[in-house]
């Protein structure tokens, strides 16, 4: 019995781990998309970070280095996107799409030397804990600082949106540009802001794959992790909380793949891993079908150019 | 100082010349990178755009990779043009290929001039049908189509992959994730002895023309575009919003579908889990690049197509992955998106020293 218990415990600890990259590229693409950028960039953006944090990890021999890195390279890929789709006036989705293949392609080249090479271990937080309490140990103890935080987020994230008065401000740009422009607010800079808040998540989110949750570089790592993230954001109806809920359920689908294709289950795999988008195209059936109920959720100006005559 | 006007129309020949303009600087932007990372820049742009089709065999396979980009791009134009973001080509070809491959699994052990026009229209009808999927939700239930279209590609992708390792696969095939071969009669006849290039380019071909004729010639073209060019213009001629919308999602799935059936049947011979290395989503540049123009398609996809074969030399002359053909397949579109600011801007260079004087 005890030893059930302490397996499940473990077990969720597994999906929380498989959970924060979603957690971080969504909460981080929630932004961008609550200021009304559609950024379909976000599986570049984090292959992007998965490279640069490995690279500097490498070379540097500094893991703080390498997080914060990982980042920068996040926050300088996404700059491209920032400026086509705001200064350029380039099509949203588009854009988005060419960063993805763009950053795929780029992180390939760059991690050539870097294929092979074993990571490095990163430091978990109350090792002893995680070992000494059963069942809540493995859940609560015994991970990475960056997983403490990515749980977090969602909460920073909705309290940032809702009681404060620059969350206010993204979520007026993204509902109504016009009318935010003429109450005086530089509509294209809180956009820019919010593309490279986004770009800063999603290079951490990369950066937690390849420095944590497999600490080694392969090409392609994210492995459709960006897509899940960005479905996540749609199947959370934009709430920072139901993000978090989501991530745990799609990462939760992730793990029991695993120990289903252990144990020799009957349910195929394929099936599991389509159950997130296939998930995501129900929330958006159910929420778009009644106009009330997009206009609730839906930043109302999501994908669309801004443009102010000078 | 620089002053920057909105343009009242765009001027024509700009909009057609700004892709040449976008294929420079993406050849010098990854020449850049090349340099940084410590190659010969000239000598590895020669092995990416030259080397790969300074021979017979070379022109063949960039047309064998051509045909299927350029199938699904025609389609994409449809959607495009009348504002419509379907961007699951690659789940409407996977899903054709799917279909196509079905019934080319039906006819394994068979021959039959009948077989292959049977599978190349399962394809067509496969691709079809999945592309209604976002199309209906989009239609009746107001869902936003980039997304549904997008989601759908995953799970196309894993369909594929469960029925090549499930029940479709090989019974002699060793448990290799992959179904039977297809037989002779399911396949694309061969244009050349010894290249690749298959009757499937005369499909891309038909699909050029057709979609000419149908863009610029018919009434459902005319639909297309006045929506395209204004929703509310559409609305107020009267025009029926919802079929036209199923329409160019099924024309876009039938192309995508027919791309994948000719992967299947041309090439490739068989199911297995990559049918396609995101022709559905390069298709997107090539479109683009194209000017959703059916002519300007082919040229795009001739050098989109070049982009994957200079990334397959690259590999094996420079030894570096072949992803860096999405290097250059990205830095297209940017460089094209970027330089579209052109057509809607006027950037005027005015003599500074003039106005000073003049105040």
């Amino acid at each position: 019995m005890s030893l059930e218990i302490s397996f499940i415990g473990i077990l969720i600890g597994s999906i929380m781990a498989s959970s924060v990259p979603l957690i971080l590229a969504a909460s981080g693409e929630l932004i961008t998309e609550r200021s009304g950028v559609l950024n379909l960039g976000v599986e570049g953006m984090m292959i992007i970070g998965a490279i640069s944090g490995f690279a500097l990890m490498v070379i540097t021999d500094n893991l703080f280095i390498a997080i914060v890195g990982s980042m920068l390279s996040g926050v300088i890929i996404s700059l491209i996107f920032g400026f086509l789709t705001q200064s350029l006036l380039t099509n949203h989705v588009a854009t988005g799409l060419a960063l993805t293949i763009f950053g795929i392609g780029l992180s390939a080249m760059l991690g050539k030397n870097f294929v092979g090479i074993p990571g490095k271990e990163f430091p978990i937080l109350f090792s002893s804990l995680r070992e000494s309490i059963p069942f809540f140990g493995p859940i609560l103890f015994g991970h990475s600082i960056i997983l403490y935080f990515a749980f977090t987020l969602p909460f920073l994230t909705n309290y940032f949106l809702k009681k404060t008065k620059l969350g206010l401000v993204v979520r007026a740009v993204g509902d109504s540009p016009v009318s935010a422009s003429n109450q005086g607010i530089n509509v294209i800079l809180v956009r820019y802001c919010c593309i490279l808040y986004g770009g800063a998540m999603c290079g951490l989110a990369g950066a937690y794959l390849s420095l944590i949750y497999t600490p080694q570089w392969i090409e392609n790592m994210t492995a459709g992790r960006g897509w899940i993230a960005l479905a996540l954001v749609v199947f959370a109806t934009w709430s920072p909380i139901k993000v978090l809920i989501g991530a745990l359920i799609f990462g939760g689908i992730t793990i029991l793949q695993l120990h289903m294709q252990a144990i020799g289950f009957r349910i195929p795999v394929q099936f599991l891993s389509a159950l997130p988008y296939l998930m995501t195209i129900i929330v958006l059936v159910v929420i778009s079908r009644d106009s009330r109920k997009i206009k609730l959720n839906t930043p109302t100006s999501l994908g669309r150019i801004f443009y102010k005559e000078k | 100082m620089i002053k920057i006007e909105k343009r009242n129309d765009v001027p024509m020949a700009l909009y057609f010349f700004t892709p040449f303009i976008a294929i420079i600087l993406t050849i010098l932007g990854g020449g850049i990178i090349f340099y940084i990372l410590g190659f010969n820049p000239i000598e590895a742009l020669k092995f990416y755009f030259i080397t790969p089709i300074s021979n017979l065999y070379g022109l063949s396979e960039l047309l064998l990779k051509a045909t299927p980009l350029c199938l699904i791009a025609i389609g994409l134009s449809f959607c495009f043009k009348s504002n419509n973001w379907n961007i699951g080509a690659e789940g409407q070809l996977t899903f054709g290929a799917i279909v196509g491959g079905g019934v080319a699994l039906l006819f394994y052990n068979q021959e039959g001039f009948y077989i292959l026009p049977l599978v190349i229209l399962a394809g067509a009808i496969g691709g079809m049908i999945f592309a209604l999927i976002p199309a209906i939700l989009k239609t009746y239930f107001n869902t936003n189509e980039i997304l549904v279209s997008l989601m759908l590609v995953y799970v196309s992708k894993l369909l594929l992959d469960y029925l090549v390792v499930g029940p479709w696969s090989n019974p002699e095939g060793f448990n290799f994730p992959e179904t039977r071969q297809f037989s002779d009669s399911s396949r694309m006849p061969l244009l050349f002895e010894g290249l690749r290039i298959h009757a499937g380019i005369f499909l891309a071909l038909a699909a050029v023309m057709l979609s000419w004729f149908i863009l610029y010639k018919t009434y459902l073209g005319f639909q297309i575009k006045v929506s395209g060019l204004s929703l509310k213009t559409a609305k107020y001629a009267g025009f029926k919003g919802k079929t036209m919308i199923l329409v160019v999602f099924m024309i876009s799935g039938a192309c995508a579908g027919l791309a994948g059936v000719g992967e299947i049947t041309g090439p490739i011979g068989q199911l297995h889990r990559m049918v396609s290395p995101d022709y559905g989503f390069t298709a997107i540049i090539v479109a683009f690049l194209g000017r959703l123009n059916p002519f300007g398609i082919i040229f795009a996809s001739l050098v989109v197509a070049l982009t994957y074969l200079g990334a397959e030399t690259a590999q094996i002359f420079l030894q570096i992955p072949k992803y860096t053909g999405q290097v250059f397949q990205g830095m297209i579109l940017f460089f094209l998106l970027a330089s579209d600011y052109l057509l809607f801007f006027k950037v005027k260079i005015l003599n500074l020293k003039k106005n000073e004087l003049r105040n």
